[in-house]
């Protein structure tokens, strides 16, 4: 580790560490962020989810939407693929199927944005994050 | 690979690691690194204590906040499948109201956090203890930085004695006013001393700072150090606390490395390292004076005051010494001010303080509430209530010095100078819950047991008279008890406690002195009916045959060490109550549930 040699280095350390600590500050917050997964095992790619990670990881902050975009694994839903699932701050999280470019768009300025639930919502029998 | 943007946080503190956390963080991340889609974006970070330890190992998933309960390495697997690959929470593994019932799938929402403010431990459970990064990625340093730079020593003392912070070791002594006696002592070398011995039983607030934030200490102690002109600072920690040593050892690494700690920190001409000093685990080495001795490698033994320690310390230099938690809130009050410290608490007690919750609660662990919350609130707000739906009785706080509380005492606002009025203290904040089957006369008893063990003996007061309290009481709890004992207690404890030497004996007569006040018709009852009521002092219980329960198959006769046990064949026996040595034999043989134990 190398040394810090003033007061001034200290700060651009420290604005140097901040993002790694965003995602647990901003849980405990109330501005907590919009959670964007995206299911990229095999067969998700070969639906195209990795046009869809990319559309939202672009889109999402150029609309001014802080939001985390990840991609996952095999979501077990494998009929209904590409699939999103959407968690926004204080509501059950929403799995999205057999999303394209549009659906993507819609679920940004619709549910994302207005909050207003867009057609295509896989049913889960589980408790979603 | 792309970026981490989901973390896992799991406890990594004493209490946790013994439930296995450290096996569990390693398959987490074995899971991890086993499966290409997420390896990269997910990291495992063990932090200190949670506080919520009733339901440890804890494991809280980020962003989405989720909070796991009692999690075992095996549940690793599933975490990784479920929750972070496919997005679906482990039901099993959420935490479940035991009042309500209730499902709660995160930490905001549960009782035991809403009425919680945690300033001394901010970063508990919140940052990786090992890496300094974190740290200063939440303010650390600045303070420091700040002082050194930008601030004279006078003001950072004004600063201190403005926030009202008060000594978290349980004298609640002005921490300002401390300093500043230090800062004007007379002395070419001054110390700045770090007490985590935390010798109260139950007690685990210091080491689970320690554990959990080490750099908070050691930032606090420079700033310490800078403001009364000292350059060499010592920790006494006892070495029962492995873990927290080891954690505090490697931020003192990091730090030095860093420029953070050692010779002209910052590229100033400040300069200030930190010892460790091993105490060996006495209860009263926690006091200062004896503590300062037994680091100059004397006898732990206290010293008549004054000279206090800021005048005549550590080989009679001037040495300011501060308990853990205290010195956890100094870098907090500097960053945010003394008004926003001030903000909080009572008229005389600001901010917050640490506290362990434990006895007969459901929500066992360490707790940090603005000073001026009500017992009430602590107990069954954040505690949970009482466990097992049974009744409130007391709650001891102060451990070894502290006194009981009642009902009546439930709403009065905690803070240094309430609880002392009730006859009672804050001490370092241990406080433990009793329920109806708690013997006020046994908890008295075994209080004193401890200090008795505890006490150094220099002083006769403290070494003979807590014996005597000992054994007085242990002879009402054996039934042997007479009034003139009561009167005998509470004569003995006013004598210990104005002619002791040091804190030790003059607290240590207080649980023997709260329980004559708040449970008198207890003690009668032990004296003149020899009756316990929460059926814990054995000697007091008389196993009796029903009866009509009672075929008279002589079984009972046959096990009966002491053949207390009468009757004639086929009829109902008797147990002659001069004989039985309460031993339990009968009642084990019985076959008709025949046999009782009463009060
Ligand atoms: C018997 C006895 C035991 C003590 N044990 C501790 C202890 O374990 N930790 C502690 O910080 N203070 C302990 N104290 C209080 C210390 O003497 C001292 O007041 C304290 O460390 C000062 O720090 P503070 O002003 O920050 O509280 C004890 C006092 C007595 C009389
Ligand atoms: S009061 Fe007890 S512990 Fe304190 S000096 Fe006297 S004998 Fe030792």
């Amino acid at each position: 580790m190398s040394k810090i040699k003033s007061l001034s280095d200290l700060r651009k350390m420290r604005e140097d560490m901040l993002s790694s600590l965003e995602l647990r500050e901003n849980a405990d917050s109330d501005q907590a962020m919009v959670q964007v997964k995206i299911g990229m095992a095999t067969s998700g790619i070969a639906a195209g989810a990795r046009e869809i990670f990319n559309f939202f990881a672009s889109a999402l902050p150029k609309r001014n939407i802080k939001a985390i975009v990840t991609q996952t694994g095999d979501m077990g839903i494998k009929y209904a693929e590409p699939l999103v699932m959407i968690t926004v701050p204080g509501k059950e999280a929403v799995v999205f199927g057999k999303v394209d470019i549009d659906k993507a768009d819609e679920i940004i300025e619709t549910y994302i944005k207005k909050g207003e639930l867009v057609d295509g919502v896989v049913p889960q029998s589980y408790k979603t994050i | 690979m792309s970026k981490i943007n989901q973390h896992i946080l799991t406890c990594g503190g004493t209490g946790c690691r013994a439930s296995e956390s450290k096996e569990l963080a390693q398959n987490l991340r074995d899971e991890i690194a086993s499966n290409p889609a997420i390896e990269g974006s997910v990291k495992v970070v063990e932090c200190g204590c949670f506080g919520f330890c009733e339901k440890g190992p804890i494991v809280k998933m980020l962003p989405d906040n989720t909070f796991y309960t009692q999690v075992k390495p095996t549940n690793a697997k599933e975490i990784i499948e479920e929750h972070i690959v496919k997005g679906r929470k482990i039901e099993n593994l959420l935490y479940t109201d035991p009042v309500t019932k209730e499902v709660i799938d995160e930490s905001k929402n549960m009782g035991f956090y809403k009425k919680q403010h945690r300033i001394a431990l901010r970063n508990c459970g919140f940052v990786d203890p090992e890496n300094i990064g974190e740290y200063i990625a939440r303010e650390g340093y600045e303070a420091l930085g700040r002082a050194i730079f930008e601030q004279e020593p006078q003001v950072i003392i004004d600063t201190i004695k403005a926030s009202g912070l008060r000594g978290r070791g349980g004298g609640g002594f002005p921490t300002g006013l401390k300093w500043e006696f230090t800062k004007n002592a007379k002395g070419d070398q001054k110390y700045v001393v770090c007490n985590a011995d935390e010798g109260d039983p139950g007690a685990f607030m210091d080491r689970s700072i320690l554990e959990g934030d080490p750099h908070s200490i050691i930032e606090a102690m420079a700033i310490c150090a800078y403001a009364i002109g000292a350059n060499e600072g010592l920790v006494y920690i006892r070495a029962e606390y492995p873990l927290a040593i080891d954690r505090l050892k490697i931020a003192i690494k990091q730090a030095e490395e860093t420029g953070l700690l050692g010779d002209n920190i910052l590229g100033s001409d400040f300069s200030f390292k930190i010892t460790i000093k091993y105490g060996a685990g006495a209860f009263v080495c926690g006091e200062e004076t004896a503590l300062i001795q037994s680091m100059e490698g004397l006898r732990g033994e206290p010293n008549l005051k004054p000279p206090f320690p800021a005048e005549s310390g550590y080989f009679q230099k001037p040495t300011n010494v501060n308990n853990v938690e205290t010195l956890a809130n100094i870098p907090v009050i500097l960053n945010k001010g003394a008004d926003w410290y001030a903000s909080m608490g009572t008229e005389k007690s600001k901010g917050t303080k640490v506290f362990a919750l434990a006895g007969k609660i459901n929500n066992v662990g360490l707790i940090e509430v603005p000073m001026g919350t009500t017992l009430r609130e602590v107990i069954f707000d954040i505690g949970g209530g009482i466990k097992d739906g049974k009744k409130f009785k007391a709650v001891q706080t102060g451990g070894p010095s502290g006194g009981c509380l009642t009902e009546e005492h439930l709403d009065t606002p905690i803070d240094f100078d309430n609880l002392l009025a009730i006859g009672s203290m804050m001490g370092s904040g241990g406080m433990v819950v009793l329920d109806e089957d708690d013997c006020m006369v046994s908890m008295a008893q075994f209080y004193l047991e401890f200090t008795v063990e505890e006490s150094c003996g220099k002083c006769a007061p403290c070494r003979i008279g807590n014996k005597r309290l000992h054994e007085t009481l242990e002879k009402i709890t054996q039934g042997k008890g007479v009034m003139e004992d009561l009167h005998q207690l509470r004569n003995m404890s006013e004598v210990i406690k104005e002619t002791s030497l040091c804190g030790l004996g003059q607290t240590s007569p207080n649980p023997v002195l709260s329980t004559l006040d708040n449970f008198w018709d207890e003690y009668v009852e032990h004296v003149e009916d020899k009756k316990c009521v929460a059926g814990q002092c054995k000697s007091m219980l008389r196993y009796v045959i029903t009866e009509e329960d009672c075929v008279g198959c002589t079984a009972c006769v046959r096990v009966c060490p002491t053949n207390a046990i009468t009757g004639t064949k086929k009829k109902p026996h008797i147990i002659n109550q001069d004989l039985c040595i309460k031993c339990g034999a009968c009642m084990d043989k019985c076959s008709f549930d025949s046999i009782l134990l009463i009060a």
